[in-house]
Order: C-alpha cells, then sequence, then structure tokens
C-alpha cells in the first residue's frame, strides 16, 4: 500500500498541471462546441420538418462542405477585397476627419458645448438611413456605401477621441508649454501620444459598427462584396453558401477586432498592475 | 547662466472687482541668488511664481528678467511643479530631451546633454526605464533633469519636494540648490516648510495674506551645503520663526489700513508653517 502509493506520487500532479495549461483554451473551445451543437440541432430540425426541408442546408455539414469549396474559389476572394476596401475606405476618411474633430472638441470646451447636442443626435441616427441621400450625392455605389461606413465610424472615433483630450493631464500641457512647445510640437508630442489609446479605442468601436453596417449596405445596388455574396446565394437558394458567408463575415469581424485590441496594446501607454 | 529677476509693483486680481491677491510686490533677485517665498496657503505665492514663469500675466506692473518684460513662458525661465508631470509614453531618456526637441537641437547634442543631466540627477542607468516605474523621488529628479536640460537662467520650484517622503525630500533639496549654485542658475522656490526655505536661500521673502504683500525679508547667510542640525541652522531657522508670527500678528491685529481677518480664520487651517516644528 504504503509503496503503491509513493509511486503514484509523482505521476499525480500531472493531470492539474496540464489542466492548468489547457484550460484558457478549453473554456472558448467548448463554447464553440456548444454554439456548433445548437447549429446542428436547428439544422436536424430543419431537415426534419418537410415544410423546412428545404432548407437544411443550413446545417454545419453542408455548409463546411460549401465553405471548403468556395475557399478555393475566385469568387468569395474577390467579395473578401471589396468589402475589406470598403470598410478600410470608410474607416480611413472617418478618421481622417474624426480625429480633428475629436481634438478640437476635446480641447475647446466651447466647441464640446457647441457640438455636444448635434452629435449626439446625428449620433442616433442609423448609417443605413443615410442611404437614399447617399446615392444622390455620389456616382458610385462603392461611393456610397464608403459614405455609410464614414458615417458609422465617424461618431465613435469623434467622441473617443474628444473623452481622451479632455482626461490630458493639465499639468502635461503646462510642463509643455514651460519647455517651450509650439501648438505643433503639443500636438505631435503630448495630445497624440497621450489620446492615442482612445483614439484606438474609438476605432475598434468604428470597426465593430462599420463591419455590421457593411453587409446590409452592399445589400443594396451593389454587385460584389460579402453583402452581395449572401443575397446572391439566396436568389440562387444556394444556403450551404449562404451559411457559410456569414461565416466568413463573422471570422473577419472577429479578426478585425483582435488586430484593433493588439493595436491598443501596442499603443497603450499605462504600466500594468 | 543666471539671470537677474525684478518684480516691478505686481497687483494683482483674478477679474475687476474681485478680492487682491497680489499687492505692490516689488522686489530685485540677483543672477545666481536662491530666493524662497514663504507664506501661508492662499498668501499668493505660487500666484507671483506663476507670473515669473509667464504663465499668467499681472494686473498691474510686471516681471523682467534680464531686463525684458516676462510676457510669456520661455525655457529659459522653467517651473517645475509639485507634480512631476513625466509623460509616460516616453522613457527617461525622452522626457529629458524633451525640451531640447521642442528647440530643435540635434541628435548628437541631445544624446550628449542628456548623459550629462542623467548623471548630475544620479539617474545614469535608468535612462532606459519606463519613467512609471520609478519611485517619487526618482520621478522628482527626472522633472529636475528635464527643466534643467534647456539650460535655464532661471529655476523656480512651486513646492516640488512637498509630496516627497522626508529623506528623499531633504537630499532633493540639497542637490538643487547645490546644482543652481554650481550652474548659477537663479532659483526661486515657493514653499510653506521653514525648513526647506532655511536649507535653500540665501534670502528668504515672507509673505502675508489678503492681500498678498512681502512682509518681510531674510537673508540667511550659512555656507553650502547647509546642516539642519548645526546651531546656526537653528538660529536662523528661529529668526524665520519669530519674524513669520510677527507677520501673523501683524495681521490679526490690524493696522487699521488693512483688511482685518476674524479671528477663527487666524490659525490657518492647516497650520503648514508650523507643522514641522516639533519634527525639527
Amino acid at each position: 500500500m504504503n509503496t503503491l502509493a509513493s509511486r503514484a506520487r509523482p505521476t499525480a500532479p500531472a493531470w492539474p498541471a496540464l489542466w492548468r495549461r489547457a484550460a484558457p483554451l478549453a473554456w472558448p473551445l467548448g463554447g464553440i462546441a456548444v454554439m456548433l451543437f445548437v447549429w446542428w440541432l436547428g439544422g436536424l430540425y430543419l431537415a426534419g420538418n418537410p415544410d423546412t426541408l428545404m432548407f437544411a442546408s443550413f446545417a454545419p455539414g453542408p455548409t463546411f462542405a460549401a465553405l471548403w469549396r468556395m475557399l478555393g474559389e475566385a469568387a468569395l476572394w474577390d467579395a473578401i477585397g471589396a468589402s475589406l476596401y470598403r470598410i478600410g475606405a470608410g474607416l480611413f476618411w472617418g478618421a481622417l476627419i474624426g480625429i480633428p474633430l475629436g481634438i478640437v472638441i476635446g480641447y475647446f470646451s466651447l466647441a464640446m458645448r457647441m457640438a455636444n447636442l448635434p452629435f449626439q443626435f446625428l449620433r442616433m441616427i442609423s448609417p443605413l438611413a443615410w442611404m437614399p441621400l447617399a446615392v444622390l450625392i455620389f456616382d458610385t455605389w462603392d461611393g456610397a456605401i464608403v459614405f455609410l461606413i464614414l458615417m458609422a465610424s465617424l461618431w465613435p472615433i469623434v467622441f473617443s477621441t474628444a473623452h481622451g483630450v479632455k482626461r490630458i493631464d493639465p499639468g502635461w500641457f503646462k510642463v509643455a508649454r514651460n519647455l517651450g512647445a509650439d501648438s505643433l510640437q503639443m500636438l505631435r508630442r503630448v495630445i497624440l501620444p497621450a489620446v492615442m489609446m482612445d483614439m484606438m479605442a474609438g476605432i475598434r468601436l468604428a470597426v465593430g459598427v462599420a463591419w455590421v453596417v457593411l453587409v446590409p449596405a452592399e445589400y443594396l445596388g451593389v454587385t460584389s462584396g460579402l453583402g452581395y455574396a449572401i443575397n446572391d446565394a439566396r436568389d440562387t437558394l444556394d444556403y450551404a453558401a449562404l451559411t457559410a458567408v456569414v461565416l466568413v463575415i463573422g471570422v473577419i469581424g472577429f479578426a478585425l477586432d483582435s488586430l484593433c485590441v493588439m493595436l491598443m496594446r501596442r499603443f497603450n501607454w499605462q504600466l500594468e498592475g | 547662466m543666471g539671470a537677474t529677476i525684478h518684480l516691478n509693483a505686481i497687483t494683482h486680481r483674478y477679474k475687476a472687482g474681485a478680492p487682491t491677491v497680489l499687492e505692490d510686490i516689488d522686489d530685485q533677485i540677483k543672477s545666481g541668488e536662491r530666493v524662497v517665498l514663504i507664506g501661508r496657503s492662499g498668501c499668493g505665492k505660487s500666484t507671483l511664481l506663476h507670473m515669473i514663469a509667464g504663465l499668467l500675466m499681472p494686473a498691474e506692473g510686471c516681471v523682467k528678467i534680464a531686463g525684458r518684460q516676462v510676457v510669456r513662458p520661455s525655457a529659459k525661465w522653467n517651473m517645475m511643479f509639485q507634480k512631476p508631470s513625466l509623460y509616460p509614453w516616453m522613457n527617461v531618456r525622452d522626457n529629458v530631451a524633451l525640451g531640447l526637441r521642442f528647440a530643435g537641437a540635434g541628435k548628437a547634442e541631445i544624446r550628449e546633454r542628456v548623459a550629462g543631466l542623467l548623471d548630475l540627477v544620479g539617474l545614469a542607468d535608468q535612462a532606459g526605464a519606463n519613467v512609471q516605474s520609478l519611485s517619487g523621488g526618482q520621478q522628482q529628479r527626472v522633472a529636475l533633469a528635464r527643466s534643467l536640460a534647456t539650460r535655464p537662467d532661471v529655476l523656480l520650484l512651486d513646492e516640488p519636494f512637498s509630496a516627497l517622503d522626508a529623506f528623499t525630500r531633504a537630499s532633493l533639496q540639497q542637490e538643487v540648490a547645490g546644482i543652481c549654485g554650481d550652474l548659477g542658475i537663479t532659483l526661486v522656490t515657493v514653499t510653506h516648510d521653514i525648513d526647506e526655505a532655511i536649507l535653500m536661500a540665501d534670502r528668504v521673502l515672507i509673505m502675508g495674506r489678503n492681500p498678498g504683500r512681502i512682509e518681510a525679508r531674510l537673508t540667511v547667510d550659512l555656507p553650502w551645503p547647509r546642516d539642519p542640525g548645526s546651531v546656526d541652522f537653528q538660529q536662523r531657522r528661529r529668526a524665520l520663526m519669530e519674524q513669520f508670527q510677527q507677520t501673523d500678528q501683524f495681521q490679526q491685529t490690524g493696522d487699521g489700513s488693512r483688511t482685518e481677518r476674524p479671528p477663527s480664520s487666524a490659525q490657518d487651517r492647516d497650520g503648514a508653517p508650523w507643522r514641522r516644528v516639533s519634527n525639527g
């Protein structure tokens, strides 16, 4: 008995140690497994009912098969490219307008008092509501969609940047002025690095909203992009492909968000702990 | 280095009709002199320092440094605050180099000057460190090096050591006074700490309040560096205390021409100047 116990002891702690290392990965993977299971149950339900049998290819099996096929085709990659271009261009303009606007609003309290009400009002308007106007203003569908992404991404960037500027330690301004900084140096060496994190947080929010708005925006008019791919799959009754595109949208959205989180960490100057 | 500071008939109120904060401040601080402004909270000593720095314009009168009126901040007269206000996204070296960068100095010059300054304040081995990982005293040393980087003629200290522990405070007080003496920088320190005043001053200006005025001037003729334990030091300290008490009594009884304060407020809430007496 004694010898057995002492022999077993060295190997016994291996399991908890292994579990500790695997646990951070195990829980999210478990979550994904639950999601897949619910999805599979849904597919089973659709297949079991004669009225919904035609939609059975929404299920995981056909979807992953379709996804695998589509990954080898140019069409999916073209759609991804078109969508990424639109969101990239929209975010670029959103940042180009939103960051300076946010800095002005955050720096001058008068500008803040003037801008707050109209901006809060504009912020609550769905970017998609601008669609008819965008179509009138812009010659191309692409231009209109980029404008909608701009409208979606502008407000989070403006508000986050303004909030960051307002929170800047007044001592930093005083010291910089004392050391002889002119306005441009103040902006470059003090304001921008100080609010970099808030700006990135705003851009992260903007990416989230913009990616959500992009798909319905691409339902309208255009003949490229992931939103169009969904519409196209619906029209051709290729439900497996439709779900595959939904999956791709989710994965890219997650990747974009992760990229933002990475950039936020990169620009975070606060010491951890 | 070093420059004369003229305080010419400065009277200040923040708004027309508001109470007078400073009244008829007149003094001449010699080039390289170390002066301490001491007074109770609210006597306007910090306001006066901000005026010397060019961060605030007096309503009447003017400040002149090296014969020229001060109308804006400049790296030539540099102010250090109670909070070091270091930039956390820069390491120690870049914080110190900031004023030189603003002035458009070359890379080689910046590298050389910053290395020298970090040596001077004893942080040469921390050049690449994150400023947030430094102790309060080390942070204030970085701020000191940053202020010295632009080779200022005048260094202005607004209670820069009050947030530090007693040991760090004592060594920094000696260091700053010593460095300014060596470099010939005119030093003006604002404090409500009597020991700090005797430790750092060639001359102490005692300020009364309501309105803020220079009530008395005291020359501290002790050799450098100063020894707080010496009999001479204690004697100067007592002299300053007495001077201070007189000023206070004068303000309490009033001389008819001044606004009298109610007795309840005569003893200041924080009693700052007396706080360290029992520890001395």
